[in-house]
């Protein structure tokens, strides 16, 4: 059982080091990839099993026991996360071996791929701050190497801008747990919330709750600290773009959710109004900057934002049913977001541009009708059109917020909602409807064979989990629920980690 | 001492941030490098200053003389910095490529992202 | 850079510089020092004789390509987590031994030595391959 809730880390470790080993040979690196980025996704699902029969698993590194040493907390949520994280990397590594050329895979692409890997399910497995920061800092290191792969101009312009602004959160970050350690003298998740509970110094709580929310904002690009994310997405390849907008942002989502649960709750006077109105300006600033561009990942990278606002606002609102849909929003963005990005390689490869002008001439359904219809799939979810994912997800959240009479930002969330289906709209109609049906004309750029059918594949399987998260919202809104219901039970989080005596402790004096 | 310790961090920061803020990418891995000092230290004084021993047990003792410093600040510091080292390695090599690939090191000459 | 001076330096103290490293590798456990400070005295070393010499000449002398001791050195300190669990223990469980070598003594052996190692080979390669890529820009 402890075993597997290192596993996630372990094996994309292994896989890495292997692949590197192996650096003469992309074609071993590449079966490699693919074969241990599948195993992941079995090993991630056996967790997720396992954590949904059992409970949460605490495994102590090394032996030392809570608030020692470092320990591995697997909650619902936790589990839920790497799941999507191993379906993503899975995606991607296919979706790579045809998808990302020849040069940046012999420059250690896959190995980079695996270590980007270990870092996400790092950080949604730790129990400990400062391993939180570290399984952090693995995930950018290999995301930075990722980004400038390739050295192309736009890339490194991107890589600058990107680096810069993530090593500021992350020195804010290291700052706040500085001050956190000097103030409650542990790092171990469980016990500081146990210390911050019982603290009556609020006001370093407070300060320290809005440095761990900038330093996390900056990565999840919540208003008014996105600004680094569409300057940087749209420029390495699509593989990696998607697999950055698939999970990179959510690290951050997940790590404001994680403390602003456990250690920070929200609270109704304070943090709640303030992370209702960042989330409403995240949404609005997102979809009208998605509104104003015309190019297929600019866009793309936009309407990101303004889902991050969604997950924002679940938390905020911190009843059980926002915050199951906001685990169920992540569920169902995390596929649909990658598989945009992957579908706009696909585009990108038929019709040899990513404008939405450009591309319009010849659309790409008179090209690849099974490439129009993949897009259509997870860009009708995204807008929230039922009976996809994104109408449940949203429809949760809607349903939450009407419930507490938050109807201001619940407006607003369905306005961003109606302005999503006319980005979506948008690029359907210029990239994939305008155009005659058939072409007259044989434009030199257009490529027939483009789309191989290892880059379809990865696209296809992540339609079909949207259509199946869609058709079963039923029992998956039940797990959602469920790790809503145990991220908000801070005592069970603290005693499955320390055990019963400490909860005992903390009552008899 | 404390006090002492605060106004140099805040300095640093404050240093580190016009150097950032500067529009020459060379004066930005510097900004950044002095960033992650003053979070350092910031830790190093968060652990609290005293003179103390070094935590480390003598042979034949089952702990370290008294007083004895908390030697987890230290240990999160070498983390921070043996990170900081790596990314500031790697930003060293991207500034170089990005500087050829531009041929300039103002920040503004950096628009090809913008469009 | 061509300097005789410097060269003819280089060739005695990058031995030197290569024992000392593995001395403080093996002393970290107890007392200061460990696999990435030594690593990186290791590291300086070779970088020294990339400044000397030529970055081409280094690689040479390197004998194994870098990322392949990167890839060794993480395969090596992942190993030394590995044991923990065959016996059911957590991940990084430290597990000693005493082992006799002849000559020597009682040798205590531990799984921490065996991770120190591989962080020492993994910061070998990724100091020396970035001060390389900057050397040889």
């Amino acid at each position: 059982m402890s075993t597997l809730a290192v596993l996630p880390v372990i094996l994309p470790l292994a896989a890495g080091a292997a692949s590197v080993l192996l650096w003469k040979s992309l074609r071993v690196q590449r079966v490699v990839g693919v074969a241990a980025t599948l195993a992941l996704v079995i090993v991630s699902l056996l967790l997720f099993r396992e954590v949904n029969r059992e409970g949460i698993i605490v495994v102590h590194m090394g032996s030392w026991p809570s608030p020692i040493g470092i320990s591995f907390v697997v909650d619902l949520f936790g589990s839920i996360m790497v799941v999507l994280a191993a379906i993503t990397g899975a995606a991607t590594a296919i979706y790579s071996v045809r998808g990302i050329d020849k040069r940046r895979q012999s420059f250690l692409y896959f190995p980079l791929l695996h270590i980007l890997l270990m870092g996400v399910c790092g950080a949604f497995l730790t129990g400990d701050i400062f391993n939180l920061y570290v399984w952090f800092e693995v995930l950018l290191m290999s995301s930075f190497v990722l980004l400038a792969l390739g050295n192309e101009r736009d890339q490194l312009e991107g890589a600058i801008k990107y680096v810069t602004i993530n090593l500021m959160s992350s020195a804010l970050f290291l700052t706040a747990i500085g001050i956190l350690y000097g103030t409650f003298g542990t790092l171990d998740m469980a016990d500081l919330s146990r210390k911050i509970a019982a603290t009556q110094n609020t006001g370093i709580v407070t300060t320290l709750s809005m440095l761990f929310l900038i330093a996390f904002g900056i990565k999840a690009a919540i208003f008014p600290l996105f600004f680094w994310l569409p300057a940087s997405y749209h420029t390495p390849p699509f593989a990696v773009s998607a697999i950055f907008a698939g999970l990179l942002t959510k690290v951050g989502v997940y790590a404001i959710i994680r403390v602003f649960t456990l250690l920070f709750p929200i609270d109704p006077g304070f943090t709640r109004p303030l992370m209702l109105f960042l989330a409403a300006m995240t949404m609005l600033t997102g979809v009208l900057g998605a509104a104003s561009q015309m190019e297929f990942r600019r866009v793309l990278s936009f309407h990101i934002i303004s889902q991050i606002g969604y997950m924002l606002l679940g938390l905020a609102l911190a009843t059980p049913l926002a915050l199951a849909g906001s685990v169920f929003y992540i569920m169902h963005h995390i596929i649909v977001k990658a598989n945009l990005f992957f579908i706009a390689g696909l585009a990108e490869r038929i019709r040899g541009t990513s404008d939405l002008k450009a591309i319009g001439p010849v659309s790409v359904y008179a090209r690849s009708p099974l490439v129009a219809i993949l897009f259509f799939i997870p860009a009708m979810s995204l807008a929230g059109i039922p009976p996809l994912s994104g109408f449940f997800a949203k429809l949760v959240l809607v349903r939450a917020g009407l419930e507490i009479g938050e109807w201001a930002i619940i407006a607003v969330a369905l306005v961003v909602s109606i302005l999503t289906l006319y980005s979506m709209t948008k690029i359907w109609a210029e990239a994939f409807w305008k155009g005659p049906a058939r072409r007259e004309d044989e434009a030199e750029s257009d490529n027939k064979d483009a789309v191989p059918p290892s880059m379809l594949l990865p696209v296809a399987t992540l339609a079909a989990i949207t259509v199946a998260v869609g058709l079963f919202a039923g029992p998956i809104f039940d797990i959602a629920s469920r790790a809503a219901a145990q991220l908000l039970d801070k005592e069970g989080y603290v005693r499955a980690v320390l055990g019963d005596e400490a909860m005992q402790e903390e009552e008899s004096p | 001492m404390q006090i002492l310790i605060a106004i140099i961090v805040g300095g640093i920061f404050a240093c580190a941030i016009y150097m950032i803020l500067r529009r020459s990418i060379v004066k930005l891995i510097i900004g950044l490098a002095l960033l992650g000092h003053a979070a350092n230290l910031l830790i190093f004084s968060a652990g609290g200053l005293s003179k103390a021993h070094p935590a480390l047990v003598r042979p034949g003792s089952t702990s370290p003389p008294e007083p004895y410093a908390d030697p987890l600040p230290q240990a999160l510091i070498l983390t921070a910095i043996v990170i900081s080292f790596g990314v500031l390695a790697f930003m060293m090599v991207l500034v170089s490529r990005a500087y050829n690939a531009v041929g300039n090191d103002d920040t503004d000459e950096f628009v090809n992202t913008e469009r | 850079m061509n300097s005789i001076i410097l060269q003819t330096a280089t060739r005695f103290l990058m031995p030197l510089i290569l024992v000392f490293s593995v001395v403080i590798l093996l002393q970290g456990h107890n007392k200061p020092g460990g696999g990435f400070i030594g690593g990186l005295l290791a590291a300086a070393a070779f970088s020294l004789h990339a400044l000397a010499f030529n970055p081409a000449e280094t690689r040479a002398s390197l004998r194994f390509d870098l990322r392949s001791i990167i890839a060794i050195g993480l395969l090596i300190a992942l190993s030394a987590g590995l044991p923990a669990l065959l016996t059911g223990q957590p991940l990084f469980t430290g597990l000693w031994h005493d082992v006799v070598v002849p000559g020597i003594g009682v040798v205590h052996l531990g799984t921490p030595l065996l991770f120190d190692l591989g962080v020492y080979f993994v910061v070998i390669g990724i100091s020396v391959l970035m001060v390389l890529t900057l050397v040889e820009d």
